[in-house]
């Protein structure tokens, strides 16, 4: 007989990473950053129908506030130096979707002279969601991907946060 | 009243101030001496029988041989409109502002010199307004380059999508 069974009923007992990662994924608290029309999609997600905050994730209006960053829209290089900024605003553990077709790789308009064709020449992506632009289901699927991968990482054990062992330099 | 009605007593009005007066179908239009434009326009406006109360349009068009500023007019009362065109010489196209006349020719006219670089005498702020402020050339120039990088975002596409008009280049 373990130690675990001679526990009472109201006990439970978890990893320590996983009760972090449980309360972090459960709590993804997204910036407001529609770009162009994927924001039309990012507002029906976040309404009564798609619900997105069922999964924990509600809007914030603050970078300093915010976890996730939805890059939704068409990125033009002037945005793009004023997203770094706001990514660079935003307090660590930090997380980036990529909406859309434009957001990914420049989309119907990376021909165009004012366009960044795609996010990921900016800041670091976790998950892309295509589409053009993506239905909100495509969005949460999105956020459950992303919830998947932040499940996986390891802040306690030494290593990196994804529990890769780094050898000292 | 008919546009070649218009222009023909614009005609009377100003005599060899009106260069050009074009019978095309479906928009005929009439060409106007770059230093007489607010004269004209001002006249067009305060005239009882053209009464032109709104400014609906101001755009630019490089030819590669000239610069062509076009000013669509349009009256709410007498429900007629008229499209005015200033040639431009492409190395220094200068024409003078219509602030004075219609407010709203304001963010037009910045749009035309951010774009082309038409310069437009004593317009109250003359910036950029669609492209960043840092931004070297007009992108709407037929010898527009698009530059390799825009502060250290590289504008060059990996995988570019596929140009439907490479056999005419």
């Amino acid at each position: 007989m373990s130690l675990l069974n001679t526990l009472p009923d109201y006990v439970l007992t978890t990893k320590t990473d996983e009760l972090l990662n449980w309360m972090r994924k459960s709590s993804v608290w997204y910036m407001l950053f529609g770009l162009a029309c994927c924001a039309i999609e990012l507002m029906h997600t976040g309404g009564p129908r798609a619900d997105i905050d069922r999964f924990g994730a509600s809007p914030r209006a603050s970078a300093r506030q915010s976890d996730l960053m939805i890059v939704a829209g068409t990125l033009t290089l002037k945005m793009a130096l004023r997203t770094r900024l706001l990514y660079d605003q935003m307090p660590e553990p930090r997380y980036v979707i990529s909406m859309g077709s434009c957001a990914s790789c420049g989309g119907l308009f990376q021909l165009a002279y004012s366009v960044c064709d795609g996010v990921d020449k900016i800041v670091p992506v976790d998950v892309y969601v295509p589409g053009c632009p993506p239905r909100p289901e495509a969005l949460t699927e999105g956020l459950l991907k992303l919830q998947e991968k932040m499940m996986t990482e390891r802040w306690l054990s030494r290593g990196n946060r994804n529990g890769e062992q780094v050898t000292a330099a | 009243m008919e546009p070649l009605a218009i222009y023909q007593r614009i005609k009377e009005r100003f005599g060899d101030r009106v260069l050009e007066i074009s019978e095309t179908r479906p928009d005929p239009f009439c060409v106007i001496d770059p230093a007489a434009i607010v004269e004209v326009t001002r006249a067009m406006r305060d005239d009882g029988e053209l009464a032109m109360d709104c400014l609906s349009n101001e755009s630019g068009v490089d030819y590669k041989d000239r610069i062509e500023v076009v000013y669509h007019l349009f009256s709410y009362r007498l429900r007629h409109g008229a499209v005015l065109k200033v040639k431009l010489p492409r190395d220094n196209p200068v024409v003078d502002t219509l602030e004075e006349v219609w407010k709203s020719a304001n963010w037009m006219e910045r749009e035309i010199f951010d774009l082309l670089g038409v310069t437009f005498e004593g317009h109250s702020d003359l910036r950029r307004i669609l492209m960043p402020e840092d931004w070297v050339g007009h992108p709407l120039r037929k010898d527009f380059v698009e530059p390799l990088e825009y502060h250290g975002i590289s504008t060059v596409r990996e995988s570019p999508i596929i140009r439907l008009d490479t056999k005419k280049k």
